[in-house]
């Protein structure tokens, strides 16, 4: 019998774990060389926290930022997200993953953990972490880096751990069914309602940030057009010339890319090319609604598929460039510590004082609910061993931590005027340069003096018409970038070519983000509607596809329309509903583990989830609260919609910043439709926090009990857990490697 | 580490990082459960070929998407 001969192999196999308390004994072994690396790591940090928060000179120079950020990430990662191993998620490796007992070979295999690692970082980054940090750098740069760099360690890189291995135990499932099974009908049935609606709204702003970004710009609304047919040409080329090759045509497609971008310029300049591809707002969004359908109907391989290689090559490469260039260059930062808007909250990038918006401004990259969406899924179906899930989740966080510290150092570097104007609503600047000019040195800045000179000069820079008023985040991120890249490579004559980089990378991430939010969301709608219609389960049904699409592509491209034509500006009355329901979104998945870790039965360490929960629920809340009944109009939705009716029933024909009846018309229902959602937000993750909170409760009155996970089967293969083996698990992999007729692991 | 090693270790990673070494992986869990006489799985599909593969790894994307993050 095959059985017996296997069994009996097995017998002779090297240990498939590393001995528990061996791997305690290394923990507690110190030796010199070790603890004067850890001492100092922490110097180092401390050092560089010294020298952002307290020695304010004039300009603090970047490379204080990088230290700060690396160092406490190091500390965090080797002692905190330890401890938590130690107390919360108790891995096991001599359990299998569901990339080993459930092994198909295709979606559950198990992966190397460092190319994992590379994957997953892939999968949770994209604009999310370059476009927050901008926006907040109005209040200064201290706070932001203070919530960024101690917010991934506490709560960002703890959420997304906790998840992963989570949903790892359950065989990968997703957040909305393991809300359904921790919390129950109602507070699952919320979980998955606020899960679709944020969706929405998350696609919703990303577009518009791509819109802001590529309105009036034919360079950039070019070469991003261009990404279109390279994409289609990827897939062909993969599905009928050359099948898996996909990093020989990511290379082609990269160089077309750039080819694409150097035409930019060249078309640009042309008469017929400003005639063609200068589009403005409207027009633009009405495109992206038609593309984001379109998109989402076809099949994967013509263009998700490819532009998704497309954007994972340019995503890894562009991050390490920009942070070899941030080294070398290292860029003085003339921005104050904390600004007077922090406190006054009447930042014109967005309203509202330092708690609690900065918190939701800076989602991604210190704590991003949709992460929760990727951790839960597709990841944990590949992870090889359970210990390894510190290192690619905790790790992986980190890392996106890293993104958003390098976003920040870069909308820093540039000059404060020119960051206003290019950041304040059109409504604002008028968008023309003498009221730019006006409106940011009436701000009454300190050290802020802009001329009309500056704001043309950068524009030809960077080779646009204009860049006032260019809002969203993008545009200022890649002045900022153009600005540090030229300095390495290029000199000033690049800095355009670095610019339309820069935004072709943006748009890049987003456009895929957008088409594969709405695909999910076409799925999780016709699950929904499924429950009514049956024939809508189905989802190889096309007609019902289509139907659930175009219900979803309306849901976002109505939010976006909505933002193009406020009055009052767009982003800087949408981004803060894009923070609120991404943390929302993490208060859920918390409130989930949080249930969860109760039903293990580690009531001491409850507060680990706790205190992230905790603060995502007080910032989220009260964020929403003030966003609901806020008596000031530039923060409150109702009060400005008040504000605005009472205006019209006055006969007034003009408002604030609306020139006409029908602007003022649009604000009033506008700030409805934004009020709504945010009371739907606030209510559905209220929901889902108390269901949570009442099965903590359940499982603290019964103690440990029912357990959601599947059940535990042996694991047969060995490797190390972090990216660098320890001496036991060197140890180990030696008699692994020295077994005959086993595939050997790739590379190194 | 030589030049050589250097280069592989780079071309693993990146290939391993594309997902582009997917088909191999397959190709080994097929022959894993083949070859490997540890049995117990019986009835043996057609292993596909690298086309079909490919074909089948976009299908089942479009049936089953993955989100993207922000």
């Amino acid at each position: 019998m095959p059985h017996t001969s296997a069994s009996a192999r097995e017998k002779n196999l090297p240990p498939v774990a590393v001995d528990p308390a061996i791997l305690a004994a290394e923990d507690r072994r110190w030796p010199p060389l070790k603890i004067a690396l850890w001492v100092a790591i922490a110097l180092l940090g401390g050092f560089s926290w010294v020298m952002l928060a307290v020695v304010r000179g004039e300009t603090v120079n970047a490379i204080w930022f990088v230290f700060a950020a690396v160092c406490t990430y190091f500390i965090g990662y080797r002692f905190y997200s330890k401890y938590i191993e130690k107390h919360l998620v108790k891995p096991d490796d001599s359990r299998a993953t569901p990339a080993e007992y459930k092994a198909d070979g295709k979606d559950f295999a198990a992966t190397d953990r460092r190319v994992l690692y590379g994957h997953h970082f892939a999968a949770i980054a994209g604009a999310g972490p370059l476009v927050g940090p901008v926006l907040a750098a109005q209040m200064g740069y201290l706070p932001g880096t203070i919530w960024i760099i101690v917010g991934v360690v506490l709560a960002g890189a703890v959420q997304d751990y906790l998840v992963m291995f989570f949903s790892m135990r359950r065989g990968g499932r997703s957040l909305g069914q393991m809300a359904r099974d921790e919390l129950g009908r109602v507070g699952g049935t919320a979980a998955i309602i606020a899960t679709l609606t944020i969706m929405v709204i998350i696609v919703a702003i990303l577009a518009l940030v791509v819109v802001n970004a590529l309105a009036e710009s034919p360079w950039g609304v070019f070469s991003v057009a261009m990404t279109i047919p390279i994409a289609l040409f990827m897939g062909c080329y993969l599905r009928f010339f050359r099948p898996g090759k996909v990093t020989e045509v990511s290379i082609i497609g990269f160089v077309l890319l750039l080819a694409a971008i150097v035409g930019g310029g060249a078309v640009a300049e042309t008469d017929w090319g400003v005639a063609l591809f200068t589009i403005e707002k409207v027009p633009l969004a009405i495109g992206i609604i038609v593309y984001g359908f379109i998109a989402a109907i076809l099949p994967v391989w013509l263009l998700l598929a490819p532009r998704d290689y497309l954007s994972t090559f340019m995503k890894i490469g562009t991050i390490a460039m920009l942070a070899v260039a941030i080294i070398i260059v290292r860029p003085e930062i003339f921005a104050p510590a904390v600004s007077e808007f922090a406190t006054t909250g009447t930042g014109p990038v967005v309203s509202g004082t330092i708690f609690p918006f900065l918190f939701v401004t800076i989602a991604c990259g210190a704590l991003s609910g949709f992460h929760a969406l990727i951790a839960s899924g597709t990841t944990p179906k590949l992870v090889e061993k359970e210990r390894q899930t510190r290192f690619i989740g905790y790790g992986g966080m980190l890392m996106e931590s890293f993104v958003a510290i390098m976003a920040l150092v870069a909308a820093l570097s540039i000059d404060r005027g020119i960051y206003f104007a290019m950041n304040a609503s059109a409504a604002a600047t008028g968008g023309t340069i003498e009221g730019a000019v006006a409106f940011v040195n009436g701000l009454g800045l300190s050290g802020v003096n802009l001329t009309p000179e500056m704001l043309q000069q950068t524009a030809n820079d960077v080779g646009e018409e204009s860049i006032v008023s260019r809002t969203g985040g993008a545009p200022t991120l890649a002045v900022g970038l153009a600005h540090i890249m030229q300095q390495l490579i290029g000199g000033s004559g690049m800095m355009a070519f670095w610019y339309h980089f820069a935004i072709m990378f943006e748009a890049l991430f987003i456009l895929t983000a957008v088409d594969a939010g709405t695909r999910v969301a076409r799925f999780m709608l016709q699950d929904s509607i499924g429950n009514f219609i049956p024939k809508f389960k189905n989802t190889s049904w096309r007609i019902g596809a289509w139907i659930a699409t175009a219900i979803m592509v309306a849901a976002w491209g109505a939010i976006l329309v909505m933002g193009v034509t406020d009055p009052l500006g767009g982003i800087n009355t949408l981004f803060p509903l894009f923070g609120i329901a991404n943390q929302l979104l993490a208060a859920i998945a918390l409130a989930v583990c949080m249930a969860i870790i109760a039903k293990r039965g580690y009531f001491r360490f409850l507060w680990i989830v706790a205190l992230p929960l905790g603060f995502a629920a007080v910032v989220t809340i009260s964020a929403s609260f003030l966003k609901i009944f806020s008596p000031v109009p530039a923060i409150g939705y109702f009060a400005q919609n008040a504000a605005f009716r009472q205006a019209l029933a006055d006969g007034e024909t003009s408002f604030g910043t609306a020139p006409t009846v029908e602007a003022m018309e649009a604000v009033v229902r506008n700030t409805m439709v934004q009020g709504v959602l945010s009371i739907l937000f606030v209510t559905l993750a209220i929901i889902v926090i108390v269901t949570a909170i009442m099965a903590t409760i359940r499982a603290a009155r019964r103690g440990s009990s029912e357990s959601s996970e599947d059940a535990a089967v042996p694991s047969k293969v060995f490797a190390p857990a972090s990216l660098i083996a320890s001496p036991a698990e060197k140890e180990i992999q030696k008699q692994w490697d020295a077994l005959p007729a086993r595939p050997k692991r790739g590379g190194h | 580490m030589g030049v050589g090693e250097i280069v592989r270790g780079v071309r693993w990673y990146v290939r391993g990082v594309m997902g582009e070494d997917a088909y191999e992986k397959y190709l080994a869990h097929v022959e894993s459960e083949h070859g490997g006489g540890d049995g117990g799985h019986g009835a043996a599909r057609p292993v596909m070929t690298e086309r079909e593969f490919w074909r089948d790894r976009t299908d089942r994307q479009d049936a089953n998407p993955s989100g993207r993050c922000c």
